[in-house]
């Protein structure tokens, strides 16, 4: 065991925990942020997407002795109200069948558009390749994220 | 009183909050700034008037409507609120929905499966709107002393045009609840409808896109313990003996035990279906620390014996037989192969096939297969329980709540209604939460902490634990005449370890000669319903080998599946036949139209493929084009006549959805087997279609009809595998017989 201070979602949270567990299960059980989910625990499927600093990564596949003093955003915490252009458009949209992976894909596509702000059909598809959907609203999801780059860009 | 009007949809922030009557609700627009407006003051009611088990209205008039049903990704949970409000005759944006409990006293059938949610539940929600419509214009006649056929609704407001008299749903609310149920009401007429027929958002998605706790794995209780499980390796294995001692000496660990899901003489329903009985079970504080423990137990396996256990199937107690063994799926391959050389067991037979196969001119005959599929929930089994001296509380994600119900009580002793459990939304069902043996094993395991428990299945236990799509094989053969009629039909078709035979389908009622025979093969891998059971492999089947069919007639092959549909429509053959060839003929037709069928593009090449199951018709073209030498979809046209489309946009999702789901199991996806052991445990082995394999782009188009509406769910998934093996052969010159299909490619990659 051993103590960590984290920053999330802007908060200082603190606890003391075994330094291997994965931030995805720091979130889910110390924290009951659990709008970031299990799908695999191998890195494989992106429904633990959160961002480090702003860049997606794979809650599942990070320690939490990895974290250091890096800013991690969640899902909760993308924005004050559910206003984040990305989670706009995914309301326009209507996007979710299930929703389970949802959170994930939404955190991979916020990464992609803050670093990418027009991306191609082609670039939408390699950035979000790591996220499944079982459902299968990869066609939605791509629609969604070219409406909130077109959003973002106004 | 008044109405409180907001110049948004209050519905999408107020759900989240607990409904119990009065003070101020704090509302915030997430699509204007985040500060509220004095009209975004959203005041809840100080008291709610519960008309029926359906619904509840508050004095201000705001509309509290349960949805009975559990709510998968199928959006039920949206549309069939929406046909309660519809004959409620409310403001759909003054409506709030709740997931109702489980109770069969009021709903019936609270199951999601077989496609039927709305086809079975469409007149209820529409009685419990219209009676409580009615009981609303009752009372709002002795009020004003008029007769209440006099009396109007519109929009939540009452009116009675000649006195001028008017109020609104909730300032009679209190009244009308106390006025008996009328014995009968007047349901709208299908062309007055304002919210049938047209797109509603998701109730839930504000919560879904900012991460509440919606599902089964998301429920928390205070003093919850997590629970995990270790199951046997390979299917013909069991249980010999562990050892936890240092499992049980890991940080966080409560205890290692095991359990019994059902105990020894308990008849299972067919929901009961498990593959393994006997488990270990890791009991700890938090899922890491129990997952690690988990790691560290030493388990011996020994083999199990060969077992005949009888079982409750849909009221028929019948044997079914587990052989003993560890399988192979190479050896399954040589079994089902040898099976379709030999003669089936007879299912239908018309006419006389084998003297039409003898003057045939032309013979096509031809096989295909498919592997095992996990349904992989992106949400793995999981669910919550509290099991106290005399009753048991449960929550989670199940498709099967009613029946689960029935079998926890029997495991644990309880009464029924002592027995409640708690329906989530679900991380995907796709047939899988039908089979709730991991509710029983939760119960088991929170009765023996006496604690409450979460039980969490990894994604490898989920993988590996069964309930799979079976494999299964089919042998068609197809008689042309000179003239290129077509004379016989023969499909014999099994699997391991069930058949896929539909023998009164299609082409079944359009060919005078036909013949159905099937087989199966026993096997210890546990089986189950996935998304289209049965459909979800013979229908690409078929309609790949009809192609081929219309191919050597050399014909086109949506003319040659129309001249087969009007044979059947004008003077069928036999009299089973269980679909209706003029409607399934209308969406041929209409994919041809919206699919400009007759226009070819350079480039393009397409597949087409008809279907009927869940009592829904559909029809599709699929386009392809290569790129980089790798065949890609481009576009798919779907047409859909599934009667009344209450939720249009959500309808067009999931159609869109069964169709990329589709695509990705013939494609992609596929379970095997080595000395039993499932060699796919994870997504990194297993295959699911991704961002960059679906289709750039999907339309779905649904026939205008005001016949009650039928299946959704299903039927757009099973075709589309036919529509996709079409296009490959035209795209790459090679016919795909065995699924998933990029293990046959050379190119595919």
């Amino acid at each position: 065991m051993a103590n960590f201070n984290l920053n999330i979602n802007g908060e200082n949270r603190q606890l003391d925990v075994d330094p291997t567990t994965p931030i995805l299960w720091v979130l889910r059980d110390h924290f009951q942020l659990v709008g970031t989910k299990y799908g695999c625990g191998i890195a494989q499927c992106g429904a633990c997407t959160i961002h480090m600093e702003g860049a997606a990564v794979r809650s599942c596949q990070l320690p939490v002795s990895a974290v250091g003093d890096k800013a991690i955003t969640t899902i909760e915490g993308l924005s004050e109200n559910g206003d984040h252009p990305v989670q706009k458009a995914w309301l326009e949209h209507d996007v979710y069948q299930c929703g389970y992976c949802q959170a994930g894909q939404i955190m991979s596509a916020s990464s992609l558009i803050s670093e990418n702000p027009n991306p191609t059909d082609k670039e939408i598809e390699t950035a979000m390749n790591g996220n499944i959907c079982r459902c299968g609203t990869y066609t939605r999801i791509k629609k969604a994220i070219k409406s909130a780059a077109k959003s973002e860009a106004l | 009183m008044t109405i409180a009007k907001t110049t948004y949809g209050r519905r999408s922030f107020l759900k989240s909050t607990a409904l119990a009557g009065g003070g101020m609700m704090l509302g915030f627009s997430w699509l204007a700034s985040c500060k509220p407006t004095p009209e975004q003051l959203i005041k809840m009611p100080k008291e709610w008037f519960k008309i029926n088990g359906f619904l509840k209205i508050g004095e201000n008039g705001l509309v509290t409507i349960m949805s009975p049903n559990p709510e998968i990704g199928q959006n039920v949970k949206t549309s069939m609120p929406m046909i309660v409000a519809e004959e409620l005759d409310v403001d759909w944006n003054d409506v709030l929905v709740e997931q109702a409990p489980l109770n069969t006293a009021i709903f019936t059938r609270q199951l999601a499966g077989g496609s039927q949610s709305i086809r079975a539940g469409w007149e209820g929600l529409r009685m419990a709107g219209a009676t409580a419509r009615r009981m609303l214009q009752e009372a709002a006649a002795q009020a004003w002393q008029v007769p209440v056929g006099e009396i109007t609704t519109e929009a939540g407001v009452l009116h009675h045009k000649s006195s001028g008299k008017s109020a609104g749903y909730g300032e009679v609310a209190s009244a009308a609840a106390k006025i008996p149920v009328p014995k009968e009401v007047t349901l709208k007429q299908l062309k007055d409808f304002k919210i049938i027929g047209t797109s509603r958002k998701n109730v839930d998605g504000l919560n879904l896109v900012t991460g509440k706790p919606l599902f089964g794995l998301d429920y928390h209780r205070d003093g919850m313990l997590i629970a995990m499980i270790t199951h046997p390796p390979a299917f013909g294995l069991k249980l010999k003996s562990f050892d936890a001692s240092e499992a049980k000496t890991m940080p966080g660990i409560k205890d290692v035990f095991t359990i019994k899901t059902y105990e020894e003489g308990y008849t299972k329903t067919a929901f009961d279906n498990n593959a393994f009985n006997e488990l270990v079970v890791v009991v700890g504080n938090t899922t890491w620390e129990t997952m690690n423990a988990k790691k560290a137990l030493k388990i011996e396996w020994e083999p199990s014996p060969d077992t005949t256990t009888e079982m409750n199937l849909f009221g028929r107690t019948m044997a079914v037989h587990f052989p003993a063994g560890l399988e192979n799926t190479d050896t399954h391959k040589v079994k089902m192969a040898e099976q379709s050389t030999k003669k089936g067991k007879v299912v239908r037979k018309d006419g006389d096939p084998e003297a039409a196969f003898k003057k045939a001119a032309k013979i096509v005959e031809r096989s295909y297969t498919c592997p095992f599929l996990a349904h992989n929930t992106m949400e793995p089994m999981n669910f919550f329980a509290h099991v106290t001296a005399d009753k048991a509380e449960l929550a989670g994600p199940v498709q099967t709540p009613e029946i689960m119900e029935g079998s926890v009580a029997a495991r644990l002793n309880l009464p029924l209604e002592k027995v409640d459990i708690q329906m989530t939304r679900m991380g995907g069902g796709f047939g899988r939460r039908l089979y709730g043996h991991y509710l029983t094993e939760v119960a088991v395991i929170s009765q023996k902490m006496q604690a409450p428990i979460k039980l969490v299945y990894t994604r490898e236990d989920d993988m590996t634990n069964g309930i799979y799509r079976p494999s299964y094989e089919a042998h068609y053969r197809a008689a042309l005449d000179s003239d290129n009629n077509l004379i016989g039909f023969e499909v014999r078709t099994g699997g391991v370890p069930e058949s896929p035979l539909f023998a009164n389908r299609f082409p079944a009622g359009s060919v005078d000669n036909y013949l159905a025979e099937d087989w199966t093969v026993d096997s210890n891998i546990t089986v189950g319903a996935f998304r289209a059971p049965r459909s979800n492999f013979i229908a690409g089947a078929e309609q790949s080998f009809l192609d081929e069919v219309a191919e050597a007639a050399g014909k086109d092959p949506i003319d040659f599946r129309l001249e087969l549909l009007k044979r059947a429509q004008d003077d069928p053959v036999g009299k089973d036949n269980d679909y209706d060839a003029e409607r399934y003929a209308g969406v041929l037709e209409l994919v041809r139209k919206k699919s400009n069928w007759e226009n070819e593009s350079p480039n393009v090449y397409r597949g087409v493929s008809a279907y009927f199951c869940h009592n829904s018709y559909v029809a599709q073209v699929l386009d392809m084009v290569m790129e980089n030498d790798k065949p890609t979809v481009q576009k798919v046209y779907c047409a859909i006549d599934c009667g009344i489309v209450v939720n249009p946009d959500a309808a067009t999702n999931l159609a869109e959805g069964g169709v990329v789901d589709g695509i990705g199991h013939a494609m992609y996806s596929g379970l095997t087997f080595k000395n039993g052991v499932p060699q796919q445990n994870n997504f990194d082995k297993y295959r699911l279609i991704r961002h960059s394999e679906a289709p750039k782009s999907i339309e779905v188009h649904f026939v205008q009809s005001d016949i009650d509406p039928t299946g959704l769910g299903e039927p757009p998934f099973p075709p589309i595998m036919g529509a996709l093996a079409n296009a490959l052969y035209k795209a790459t010159g090679q016919r795909h017989y065995h699924q998933p299909f990029v293990s046959e490619r050379r190119v595919m990659g």
